[in-house]
């Protein structure tokens, strides 16, 4: 039987290996947009297996909105983003620095 | 009706005050001497009436409060009038002295500016002065107090752009608000442990708590009395200059002469010798407080005549005789003879009135020079100033018959037969006091009145008598200054005038030891008295020293320098004051400013927190690189600690 | 090893795999893919948790719309992608050291040892007649109404976001504008002009 420590397991992987991809994409945009994406699928991955082994549909409640912010968070980065390259020509983060203190 | 007439003697003046003050523009000069002097003679009319009617007319002792401001803990604090027999004399006295200034300063100030506020500010100080001596309570009493003072204080800085007199106002002010902060607390006292602000429910508690001790400070048991009446005295010592808190009056000269006739020789100095007597059922408890009362008085009468003696500008002459016959009066109320103190303070305010009165209408005629080593021979120019000085130098000196032969007299005799502690010393400085007396005043006639003439030959030209507004004044208060003694020394000091009012306990009831049948022969007995020769020694040397033999007073005064040199720094009052704690006073607020405000307030506190936040931000600034992925990796290293906190936990 | 256990490792390894390559491709377009790869295998695990309505949701909805609009996004910019790359070499050590630091603590947290099968037992299976589409409903549109709602809303502030942020006017582009449409009158489309007659040259 699958136990719920694989499910969480995994989730941790794929969590971690979102983090590494921050790290490793730090200049880009899009990597990043889709970094998230992927913490947030980690995430739900464990709000799943929590909800199937308790027993609660609570769990998949908030994995049903999570995936609704998820959704209108990803429209409005791409949003921004596209606005961003309309002015500035790039999505480089090196290059958005105007908030230096 | 007593209510109606009443409020009318004290807002009369008011409302001239407030008519001449607020719309000074629209009424002009002659405007506002009309509206004031119309309240005042108001005032005055009725006063003399009430004055008639408690005197001759035997009428009740009114007692009632007109209106009741707060009532706070059961401590009522109201408006109210008592009028009695003493509040009646002190009305007649003050409303006719104001009189008499009011009519005096038209001639005076003719040609000064600031007319009318000058006759608000006299006006405004006749409303005062009667609430003060109406009052039938403690508030309404200190109300009075401070308004009379701050009038004063107007007054003498009347003459704002001269750098002196603001200096001397400031003094004045200053000096005044020692002596009312004892008067605060010794309110604060009857408040507190009799529960009243009432004249007389504090008078009917007075002997129960004649036995009660508190402690002031350590275990030393104190009186309650004796802490209530040395602090209220204390009040009366800042109001009527009395030594240590004599140090205003000679300066307030700086005002002009009317208002130091009507302020600061007859009326506002006197409030301290009116407090006391009208506190007299308080003072009967406490023989210390009596004794104290007593010898600050004969010290001020004694050694401030002795100052005058070498003073050379008029007023202050005058100004220091004033000292030292409010000491003479004030001995006299701690001897419990409060009826010869009062008695000196009538006869005063005439005189003293008449002699400042008399000293302007010199100074009128010398344009306004006060030297009298300028002055000399102003008798053939202005007789009729002469003759009313000579009559008031007389009056305060105390020959037979003249109004303050019976007042100093009396007081004498009075502080003579006084059996507590002090009353030997005091009696020889008051003796030796008269003498005193009739040498600084005869030097004064002399060197002014007769002589050479003046010794700026144009100044002579120019000098003639005052106009009537100035010399009618002078006539009519020259009237009382030499009747009025032995018209009133009888029903006064010994008949029952007072009964009633003024209490003495019997043990120190020294006036009645005084052997009296009437007036006149109370005055053939004083011809048999010490003080009517010293009288007649200090005018006759004043006399040989001044006229005969000048050289001789420059003599004296060169051979005995370090005396001259005492006399002449006035004891090193001011010099000590100015020192100790003006200069203290300073020393402590640049103390606490450069301290205190700059460094610890300005620097550390209010720049010091800007500089921080500042600074903070500065170290800060390094962290908002702008770059999203720093702010990602913190929020990552952020979460990895946790988590590592979580596991290692 | 049980089929259901077979499809775990399978979904599991494909979904690290491809969220291995999301974060290392050169081409955004390559990572986009590869995403939605990941979002397929999750899909399947999900399935096995059964909750097969988000399952099917996490695909046509997630996968279909907003994945689609990434590679959309992706398409469109006309990115340097040299550039984007740069530091990335440099920045491995550190990427592994924090990730391998992360699941190590996270596998100390979440092992068998707390969450193994012996302190949580596998739930029975489900009877073929049950419908998790039916539950859900249940739940979200009674206990959970008003949470919906606002989710509703924050969907609508999205699309409304989105379209101000990117919509850009043109001078130059042409539109129909009906209300101008509906007002126009005969006389501002046609003049008549009376003039006089010319010769001919």
């Amino acid at each position: 039987m699958i136990a719920l420590s694989d499910y969480l397991i995994v989730a941790a992987i794929l969590f971690s290996v979102s983090v590494a991809g921050i790290f490793l994409n730090r200049k880009n945009v899009l990597l990043l947009l889709m970094c998230i994406e992927l913490m947030l699928l980690a995430v739900n991955i464990n709000f799943i297996a929590f909800s199937h082994f308790l027993g609660d549909v609570a769990g998949q409640i908030f994995v049903f909105f999570i995936l609704t912010v998820a959704a209108a968070e990803a429209a409005i980065g791409l949003a921004i983003l596209v606005v961003l390259f309309r002015s500035r020509r790039t999505i480089n983060v090196a290059d958005l620095d105007a908030l230096k203190g | 009706m007593m209510d109606y007439i009443l409020l009318a003697i004290v807002l009369a003046p008011l409302a001239g005050s407030v008519i001449a003050g607020l719309f000074r523009n629209q009424i002009g000069r002659a405007g506002a001497h009309w509206v004031t002097i119309l309240g005042v003679a108001v005032s005055c009319a009725l006063s003399l009436y009430v004055f008639y009617r408690y005197a001759f007319g035997g009428a009740p002792v009114y007692n009632h409060t007109v209106y009741t401001w707060m009532v706070v803990d059961g401590l009522r604090m109201e408006v109210g009038f008592l009028i009695d027999r003493l509040t009646a004399m002190m009305m007649a006295v003050v409303t006719f002295v104001s009189l008499m200034v009011h009519i005096y300063t038209i001639g005076y100030m003719a040609h000064e500016e600031g007319y009318q506020r000058f006759f608000s500010y006299i006006a405004l100080f006749t409303f005062s002065m009667l609430m003060l001596v109406m009052s039938n309570n403690f508030m309404q009493l200190f109300f009075g107090w401070e308004a009379v003072g701050l009038v004063s204080y107007l007054l003498i800085g009347f003459y704002f752009k001269r750098e002196s007199a603001i200096f001397a106002n400031l003094k004045a002010f200053l000096v005044n608000r020692v002596g009312d902060f004892g008067f605060v607390l010794g309110i604060a006292a009857v408040a507190m442990y009799m529960g009243t602000l009432d004249y007389a429910e504090a008078f009917a508690r007075a002997p129960d708590l004649a036995r009660t001790t508190i402690s002031v400070w350590g275990d030393q048991a104190w009186s309650l009395m004796t802490v209530i009446c040395i602090l209220l005295f204390i009040g009366a010592m800042g109001k009527s200059a009395q030594v240590p808190l004599h140090v205003w009056l000679p300066d307030s000269m700086e005002g002009p002469t009317p208002i130091s006739a009507l302020i600061h020789a007859a009326t506002m100095v006197t409030a301290g010798i009116f407090m006391v007597a009208r506190m007299s059922p308080l003072y009967e408890l406490s023989e210390t407080a009596l004794s104290f009362v007593m010898v600050i008085g004969a010290t001020t009468a004694f050694f401030m005549g002795l100052i005058g003696i070498i003073q050379n500008d008029i007023k202050r002459v005058i100004a220091y005789s004033t000292l030292s016959q409010l000491g003479y009066m004030v001995a006299a109320l701690g001897a419990s003879a409060y009826a010869a103190g009062l008695f000196h303070l009538m006869t005063h305010a005439f005189f003293k009135a008449l002699l400042f009165l008399g000293a302007g209408s010199v100074i009128i005629g010398m344009h306004h020079d006060q030297d009298i080593r300028n002055m000399g021979g102003v008798r053939k120019y202005m007789p009729i100033t002469h003759w009313t000085f000579l009559i008031g130098t007389l009056a305060l000196i105390g020959f037979p018959g003249f109004a303050g032969f019976f007042s100093k007299d009396a007081i004498i005799e009075a502080v003579h037969h006084s059996q507590i502690a002090g009353s030997g010393y005091a009696h020889w400085m008051l003796v030796a006091g008269v003498f005193v007396t009739a040498l600084y005043s005869f030097r004064l006639y002399f060197i002014v009145f007769h002589g050479e003439g003046p010794r700026d030959a144009h100044a002579g030209e120019h000098l003639r008598e005052s106009p009537k507004v100035v010399t009618v004044p002078l006539m009519l208060l020259a009237i009382p200054s030499v009747v009025i003694g032995y018209l009133a020394i009888g029903p006064m000091l010994f008949g029952d005038y007072f009964d009633g009012v003024i209490s003495v306990a019997a043990i120190h009831d020294t006036l009645g030891e005084i052997h009296f049948e009437d007036a006149f022969t109370f005055m053939l007995h004083g011809l048999t008295g010490i003080p009517l020769y010293l009288a007649a020694a200090g005018a006759f040397v004043a006399w040989y020293v001044y006229m005969r033999r000048p050289i001789i007073a420059t003599d004296l005064a060169t051979r005995f320098d370090w005396l001259y040199a005492i006399l002449d720094r006035k004891y090193g009052f001011d010099a000590f004051n100015q020192w100790v704690f003006a200069g203290g006073a300073r020393l402590l607020g640049k103390v606490l400013w450069q301290a205190g405000d700059r460094v610890i307030i300005d620097g550390a506190v209010v720049n010091g927190s800007a500089h921080s936040v500042g600074w903070l931000a500065s170290v800060m600034r390094y962290l908002q690189t702008g770059y999203l992925y720093h702010y990602a990796f913190a929020i990552i290293i952020g979460l990895l600690g946790l988590l590592s906190w979580f596991v290692i936990r | 090893m049980s089929f259901e256990k077979f499809l775990f490792y399978l979904f599991a390894a494909l979904m690290i795999g491809a969220a291995l390559m999301v974060i290392t491709r050169r081409n955004p377009v390559h990572s986009v893919l590869f995403l939605v790869l990941a979002f397929f295998n999750a899909a399947g695990l999900w399935m096995l948790a059964e909750a097969e309505f988000l399952a099917i949701a996490l695909v046509l909805v997630y996968v279909g719309a907003v994945m689609v609009l990434f590679l959309f996004v992706v398409m469109m910019l006309d990115i340097n992608l040299a550039e984007l790359r740069a530091g990335f070499v440099r920045n491995m050590p550190v990427a592994l050291l924090v990730a391998v630091v992360m699941m190590v603590e996270l596998a100390l947290v979440l092992g068998p040892s707390r969450f193994g099968l012996d302190q949580y037992a596998a739930p029975a299976h489900r009877p073929a007649d049950y419908s998790n589409t039916t539950e859900l409903g249940l739940a979200l549109f009674t206990r959970h109404l008003y949470a919906f709602e606002i989710a509703a809303v924050i969907l609508l502030v999205g699309i409304v976001a989105a379209i101000s942020l990117t919509l850009r006017r043109r001078p130059d582009s042409k539109y129909l504008d009906p209300g101008r449409q509906v007002t126009v009158k005969a006389r501002d489309r046609l003049r008549v002009v009376r003039m006089q007659a010319e010769e001919r040259e």
